[in-house]
């Protein structure tokens, strides 16, 4: 299996989906569910779950999302007899799919050096293995294509449960959606400007030292994005789309797994958008800090493999740290009203979010001319 | 008639308008709560955090002195229930979960006892008017037990030598005359025989544990 030939690149192309999207996504998704409400539990003075347990094995109770899973698997799977069976069956599906999908274009470590790789500091690295599923040019705006469509899957759970609240929470989800990616993609352009680039891969690389990761040069461009990214998980401060205590939401006539997606869904955007947050504004998985680089050391004191795990575990620590972070947010902040909530994404994120770009394109344009 | 709208003006300083800086603080907030409860928990030192869970089945809080609990019917000197079956308490209970049969008592100072003496858990509304009614402080509610979740209904009714298992000596009067009432009766005070006294105050009660750590 050479290099560059098609069986190589089609196992490698695997073994990176098997890796990103089974063990790391989903993986740290399931556990997400428990930790919500063990994190939740801890800032609000209670334990949370803590009793789900595999024999002597407990754990704090992290089991919880197995016995979840068993408990999703096992209730009735009921669909309404007015719902719209095939758009009922597809909008769980469609809230889940977009957010795998959009792993493809993460960077998530450093490169491969293949044939090299007991190496310390490969001297030519002809044969790099890129850790990222798929480098595509347009990068970022893949990932504005594919996350839209996720508003497809709140709609039309909405529509096809025939039901009145579904119905108000699919809505309200398609309105919140679409306004607040309109500031996502505002708020990411001075971001596009600053690298002069769309592929995630590129935007990493350039982000090597501390000093230049993406949050020092686009702190306002970060505000933003990370607010339109908790808006577009549609969790609060911004879940007017479920209000458990007003409609419910869309998903209220879901039961078994099929809800079971969606929660899953919800907490798959949580991990990809801390993951594209993290690639764009939080150095990738660049592990340089302020005053001394203990990446450079790394790199050039241990085989290249190892450097390429480290890479892997400190991306995967930053996503798991930022997850948390949003966890935190979700806990402690209330949720907006819905007039509130259009108020704020178009009057006044929108025109901070554009003032950005057009502030960073000042910037810019002075720098290359003087 | 027009409905008037009435613009609240919203107090706010500039740092909660322009929200970050006042969410900064509500997360500064929330994080130091979980820091520290996540911290205490995770080295096993309960106290230096401000949880306020109690892990029920392991750990219980102890019920009030004065809770109503399950019934229980109290002893005299001699072992036999202090019950004489006058009927106060079915006759005062709300919820006519009290069954009384009497039967004449062999002891001839004493007119009746209960043949049959059973109460119904789950009719039973806890009211506490029972004890109150009764004059010969013999029914209590002082056992610091709830009624247990049974199986089937009947086994939530309580008969009699259940009740008295629970029970325990009183020194309270009997019948509301005279310190003692053998006084009354024999004309001369005769001291109780010692150590069957119990002396007035919480009855030994079902064990109680205490906040245990995790």
């Amino acid at each position: 299996m050479d290099y560059g030939s098609t069986a190589f690149v089609v196992v490698a192309a695997l073994a990176k989906i098997v890796f990103l999207l089974l063990i790391f996504g989903m993986g740290l998704a399931s556990i997400l569910t428990w930790m919500e409400r063990r994190q939740s539990a801890m800032m609000q003075d209670r334990l949370g779950p803590n009793r789900a347990n595999i024999g002597p094995v407990k754990a704090w109770g992290i089991t919880h999302f197995l016995a979840d899973a068993v408990k999703f698997l096992f209730k009735e799977d009921f669909v309404p007899p007015k719902a719209h069976k095939f758009f009922f069956a597809l909008a769980p599906v469609l809230a889940m799919a977009p957010a795998l999908i959009v792993f493809a274009i993460v960077p998530f470590g450093a490169s491969v050096c293949v044939g090299a790789a007991t190496e310390v500091q490969p001297a030519d690295c002809t044969q790099p293995l890129r850790l990222q599923i798929a480098r595509l040019d347009a990068g970022l705006l893949f990932y504005f294509a594919i996350s839209s469509l996720s508003v497809y899957g709140a709609t039309l759970a909405g529509w096809a449960s025939h039901n009145k609240w579904a119905m108000m929470g699919g809505l309200r989800a398609s309105s919140q959606m679409m306004s607040y990616e309109v500031t996502m993609g505002m708020a990411v352009l001075g971001a596009f400007l600053v690298y002069g680039t769309l592929e995630p891969g590129a935007m990493v690389s350039q982000q090597w030292s501390f000093s230049q990761w993406g949050i020092f040069s686009q702190p306002l461009g970060f505000l933003l994005f990370l607010t339109a990214a908790i808006a577009e998980t549609k969790r609060t401060p911004f879940d007017i789309p479920e209000g458990e205590p007003e409609i419910v939401g869309y998903f209220v006539e879901y039961s078994g797994l099929r809800f079971g997606m969606f929660f899953l869904g919800e907490f798959l955007e949580i991990v990809f958008s801390s993951a594209i947050i993290v690639t764009i504004f939080l150095g990738g998985w660049h592990f340089d800090l302020p005053f001394f680089s203990p990446e450079e050391f790394v790199r050039t004191h241990v085989p290249n493999w190892v450097f390429v795990a480290i890479t892997v575990g400190v991306w995967a620590g930053k996503v798991f740290l930022f997850s948390a972070f949003q966890l935190l947010i979700r806990w402690s902040l209330p949720r907006f009203r819905s007039d509130q909530l259009m108020q704020l994404g178009w009057q006044r994120l929108l025109p901070l979010s554009i003032a950005n770009v057009l502030l960073t394109a000042g910037i810019l344009l002075y720098k290359q001319s003087g | 008639m027009a409905v008037g709208v009435k613009v609240v003006a919203r107090p706010g300083s500039l740092t909660q308008q322009m929200y970050v800086p006042a969410i900064a603080e509500g997360l500064g907030v929330t994080f130091r709560h979980f820091v520290k409860n996540f911290w205490g928990n995770l080295t096993h030192r309960r106290g230096q955090t401000d949880i306020a869970t109690i892990e029920y089945p392991e750990q219980k809080k102890p019920y009030p002195e004065r809770h109503r609990g399950l019934h229980r019917l109290m002893l005299r000197d001699d072992g036999q229930t202090r019950c004489v079956a006058c009927m106060m308490c079915p006759t005062a209970c709300p919820a006519h979960c009290i069954t009384i049969v009497p039967e004449e008592a062999p002891d001839g100072r004493i007119e009746k006892r209960p043949r049959i003496f059973e109460i119904d858990e789950l009719r039973c509304v806890v009211c506490g008017l029972c004890a109150e009614a009764c004059p010969c402080d013999a029914i209590r509610m002082d056992t610091l037990e709830h009624a247990k979740p049974t199986y089937r209904r009947v086994d939530a009714i309580l008969d009699r030598d259940e009740l008295l298992s629970r029970g325990s000596r009183s020194v309270a009067m009997q019948g509301g005359v005279g310190a003692f009432w053998r006084e009354k009766v024999t004309g001369k005070r005769q001291a109780p025989p010692a150590g069957e006294v119990v002396p007035a105050g919480p009855p030994p009660g079902p064990v109680r544990p205490g906040p245990r750590s995790m």
